[in-house]
């Protein structure tokens, strides 16, 4: 049932009411004007009142404007032939390939997964940077943010563990994304052959905001249906900051009473329901979300970044180029440390970890004026080695390599007994002992 | 939907659906609506009446809903279900088992399905324990049926109003949940039938029993940090903020596996579903210390995860406590852990903000505070109709914006909760586990448990407020060290330092993740920290700063090395005689 409407009443911000009929609660409906036609979606009943917000924005929009409605919630195209495309935030392919219309089309925002269909996570998805892999591996199923202030590469390191990570679909989903960068990940996804494994959704920042809203839901509904097919999933999503502010935009304009900093009450609420999209389904695949949530101010405790970290698994947190040890949290990592990787692993990390802290106290001892031991010198070695060979980002090593350039690196700044790691481990593994 | 009424939706609002009731019909503040969506009917609660105006709230997706979509009301409040079989369940916040959505709905949780909180067909053994002619009233026991380790006590519906006498009781026998098992008559001669099911609407305290009694026994979790310094009541209330990441869902774990209650009800309020998954999934498989049998017989979980609708985590702590009141009236020490209560303010908060009303602060709604309260009055040691006494403990976490406890929520809970454990980040970081801050954190009960606690040792108490004062001087000189050094402190204020570090690191660090660690026993902490006291008692004469860091740090080792050793056996004795010949000799010396 297809209804036409022409009379608009009411535009403020990005939303406007029509009276009409008969209309669901989420419905979609198109809102043809001179210049253009856009998506929008029903977010208030009143009476005989619809409420809509205006994917495109309601710049152009006039009164007389004709709003059809569809019938139907907002929908995402669904099939293996989605794979190697790039869509925009309405679900349109922009790559300029076939457009999907003969695909099934399936809602998006559907229902969570009952907690007794999900099991405890215990796959191990290798990315090839030694801090995650080593210090904070991610496990399938997880749900991380990469916390990180404006200016930092976190795209380039989303795009490395994309095209390194260990899953069957990536699926990008860009929010709010310059051209640049996406481009840049399409060169980089293009180059090393990943391509036909990845599907874009992308919103650019010169898109209508409305159309950030539905970024991540379209990436994880996609990402769902690959997953009940027992595919493991790795989602990306940047930049969820951008997320929340168009969500903020929208509760503004809807006259919502704010709760911080402007920001509607509903924001963990909105932002769990995507982030709990990640799930090990029993017996079948696994979605698992890595999302760029960039600080204000680098500023943890702003809302976005302080309502993500109560809903995530752990952040990777990333600064001065580089993530960071201390700050960084991986809350699953117990689960797949020295049981699906190598049984030294668990004993490495904590050791390079404690002794990498005593290095940044010895640069941090320095750096007030006190006087340099020949232990001193040893720390600040560590530091450096620890800095080139772990920390950048351009390291790109396998789990097992990088353990192994691990105790090469003890071994080259530290005596056995140094290191604190117990004896039986350092019999097997201390370089140049085994004969 | 007993009695339909022929209403209307008019204005759909998120999950708020305002309905238009006819002229003159009765609407019942908090009762149960069904918002009928295609046939399927989403269950809702009223929550505001303006003329013929109904608000009502709807506990799933409001998506595809209509204007003129029939709406019923079921003239019932919302009410949990109660009788045996209760235990080892895993509900949803409005109490269906998710095992039984999981048979008929595959991996997703679809709308407007609703199956019964307990098992219709299971047949249970039923003993009475009153007699014909008897005069019973609400809360009085009928009789009882086994179920696992428990004695469950049937009773007379909590509703049932006034004196009723039995005319018939039931033989020894097994009965289904929803046959009679009674009949009661009172005054006016009405009959009424007693099954083994009831319903209570969750919103109302359950107040059967004889009187409120003051909480005076501790309530053991086997955390050293809450027991011996900040130790809870049973029949008392706790609650735990902190930043994420501090720590706070790895102590409730801890908590639920090793309290000594008798019931455990964990309610996951708006939290991950991961966190639930490993209590569910490792629930089963572990052995409750005290009796042998799977923890999961004793647990009960209430659900609703972070992505499932709001309206309905509002209502999930509602359900959770009404459990628990109810294991209180059959004469068990229930446990109830709610994680967290920050989930349900917001939860509030936005239905709040749909229906416009005037905010409070951070646009909490302004009964936040007598909600919160109200909630936590709940719990409490109640002496019953048959001079027993039963429990409902309360612990709940709360998750401030920011890490910060100037927020509404920690602010209104600390204001009624009878102990407060609150996580500090920089113990976090530190990695001093649990993360309960001793310099922030209190507990009301220390005092007033005094005299049960005296039973460990006549000064017991003062014994833990001369550590708690210890603790805080020893931060006074770090924070004094961190100015001038450690050389332009005392060798005497070094100790007081010291010593501070070895009482957190030896009795307030604890780790969970170690098999002798993780639990401590009441007998173990009374024996471990009235050795620790002596230590603290000890006039140590040091001749150099070095000295007395190289000695403190040994002493502080062993204790150390002694808390990984299970209790009483020969490691244990040895690094106990090792401290002990160290404190003999520093006296002799003197």
């Amino acid at each position: 049932m297809i209804i036409e409407h022409s009379r608009i009443t009411l535009i403020q911000g990005d939303i406007i009411a029509v009276p009409a009929t008969g209309i669901q609660y989420g419905e979609l409906a198109v809102v043809k004007s001179k210049r253009k036609s856009s998506l929008a979606q029903v977010i208030r009943l009143r009476g005989d009142e619809v409420f809509l917000q205006v994917f495109a924005g309601s710049r152009g929009v006039a009164t007389g404007d004709q709003v059809r409605f569809l019938g139907h919630p907002m929908q995402v195209a669904f099939g293996d032939a989605m794979l190697g495309r790039v869509f925009n935030g309405s679900g349109d392919p922009i790559d300029g390939g076939p457009n999907l219309e003969t695909l099934p089309r399936l809602e998006i925002g559907g229902p969570s997964v009952n907690p007794v269909k999900r099991i405890i996570p215990r796959g191990f998805i290798e990315t090839r940077v030694p801090m995650i892999d080593v210090f904070n591996p991610l496990v399938e199923s997880q749900k991380l943010p990469i916390f990180a202030a404006a200016g930092e590469p976190y795209n380039q390191l989303l795009s490395r563990i994309g095209m390194r990570a260990d899953a069957d679909v990536v699926i990008l989903g860009g929010i709010g994304m310059k051209y640049d960068e996406y481009l840049k990940f399409r060169i980089a996804f293009e180059q090393a052959g990943v391509l036909p494994r990845t599907i874009m959704f992308i919103h650019t920042a010169s898109d209508p905001v409305v159309e950030r809203l539905l970024v991540p839901d379209m990436s994880l509904a996609v990402a769902e249906q690959f997953g009940v097919r027992g595919k493991r999933v790795l989602v990306l999503l940047t930049d969820m900051t951008a997320f929340a502010d168009a969500m903020k935009e929208i509760a503004i304009s809807m006259d919502q009473v704010p709760s911080n900093l402007g920001y509607p009450g509903s924001l963990y609420s909105d932002l769990a329901a995507r982030y709990e999209k990640a799930v090990d389904f029993q017996d079948a695949g696994s979605i698992t979300i890595l999302a760029v949530t960039t600080m204000p101010g680098d500023d943890v405790t702003h809302p976005v970044p302080d309502n993500t970290g109560y809903i995530t698994e752990g952040q990777f947190y990333l600064k001065n180029g580089v993530i960071e040890p201390f700050g960084s949290l991986s809350r699953l990592k117990q689960l797949v440390i020295g049981k699906v990787t190598r049984e030294d692993h668990g004993y490495i990390m904590n050791s390079m970890i404690r002794l990498f802290a005593k290095s940044r106290d010895v640069e941090q001892k320095l750096s007030m004026g006190f006087e340099k031991t020949a232990e001193d010198e040893r720390y600040l070695r560590y530091g450096q080695l620890f800095y080139e060979r772990f920390m950048d980002l351009r390291v790109d090593i396998g789990i097992n390599e990088a353990l192994d350039l691990g105790w090469k690196t003890l071994k080259e700044c530290f005596s056995a007994d140094e290191v604190g790691i117990k004896q039986e481990l350092i019999d097997q593994y201390w370089p140049g002992t085994s004969g | 939907m007993a009695h339909p009424i022929n209403s209307r939706v008019i204005a759909v609002n998120g999950p708020l659906v305002t309905a238009e009731v006819i002229r003159d019909q009765e609407v019942t503040m908090n009762e149960v609506a069904y918002v009928m969506w295609n046939d399927i009917p989403l269950k809702s609660e009223v929550i505001r009446i303006r003329g013929r105006l109904v608000d009502i709230q709807v506990f799933e997706s409001t998506t595809g809903l209509k204007v003129g979509d029939q709406v019923d009301f079921s003239r019932e409040l919302l009410s949990a279900t109660l009788g045996p079989g209760i235990l080892g369940q895993i509900y949803d916040g409005l109490q269906n088992p998710l095992n039984m959505l999981e048979n008929t709905q595959g991996f997703f949780l679809k709308r407007g399905q609703y199956v019964s909180a307990l098992d219709q067909t299971k047949k249970w053994d039923f003993t009475p324990l009153v007699a014909k002619g008897d005069q019973v009233k609400a809360g009085h026991y009928l009789g009882y049926v086994p179920e696992g380790i428990f004695r469950h006590h049937i009773m007379v519906p909590l509703s049932y109003a006034g004196i009723g006498e039995i005319v018939e009781i039931a033989g020894q026998g097994p009965f289904a949940v929803g046959e009679t098992i009674a009949v009661l008559r009172n005054g006016d001669s009405e009959h009424f039938s007693v099954t083994m099911e009831q319903k209570w609407p969750v919103k109302m305290p359950i107040r059967a029993y004889n009187e409120r009694l003051l909480p005076s026994r501790p309530l053991l979790t086997q955390c050293r940090l809450i027991d011996v310094f900040f130790p809870l009541a049973e029949g008392g209330t706790a609650c735990i903020p902190g930043p994420f990441g501090a720590g706070k869902t790895v102590l409730q774990q801890i908590i639920s596996r090793y309290a000594e209650a008798d019931v455990v009800l964990i309610v996951a309020c708006g939290e991950r579903a991961g966190e639930v998954v490993e209590t569910i999934r490792e629930f089963p498989d572990l052995e409750d210390p005290k009796t042998g049998k799977s923890l999961m017989d004793r647990t009960v979980i209430i659900c609703n995860t972070s992505s499932m609708p709001v309206a309905a985590r509002e209502a999930s702590i509602y359900t959770g406590i009404t459990l628990g009141e109810y294991f209180r009236q059959i004469g068990m020490k229930v446990l109830l852990l709610a994680d967290s209560t920050s989930r349900w303010a917001q939860a509030l908060r936005e239905s709040s903000a749909r229906m416009e009303e005037i905010p409070g602060e951070e646009a909490f709604p302004a009964y936040l505070e007598s909600r919160i309260a109200a909630l936590y009055e709940r719990a409490g040691l109640v002496r019953l109709y048959n001079n027993e006494t039963g429990s409902l403990t309360i612990v709940g976490n709360v998750s401030p914006a920011g890490g910060n406890f100037e927020e509404p929520v920690t602010q209104n809970t600390l204001k009624v909760v009878g102990a407060f454990y609150g996580l500090s980040r920089s113990r976090s970081d530190q990695r001093r586990y649990p993360a309960i801050d001793p310099l922030i954190s209190w507990s009301l009960y220390l005092r007033q448990l005094e005299e049960s606690l005296s039973e460990r040792h006549p000064k017991w108490v003062e014994l833990v407020e001369e550590a708690q004062s210890l603790l805080h001087r020893g931060s006074e000189v770090h924070q004094m060290m961190l100015v001038v050094g450690e050389e332009g402190i005392s060798i005497d204020d070094l100790v007081v330092y010291l010593k501070a570090e070895a009482v957190d690191a030896v009795c307030l660090q604890q780790d969970a993740f170690d098999k002798v660690e993780r639990a401590t026993s009441k007998e173990r902490q009374v024996s471990d920290f009235l050795l620790l006291m002596e230590m603290v008692h000890h006039h140590f004469s040091f001749e150099s700063k070095e000295q007395a860091k190289k000695e403190m740090t040994n002493i502080q080792n062993i204790f150390f090395q002694m808390k990984y050793a299970p209790f009483q056996e020969e490691a244990y004795w040895a690094y106990r005689k090792e401290i002990e010949s160290i404190l003999k000799k520093g006296v002799k010396s003197e």
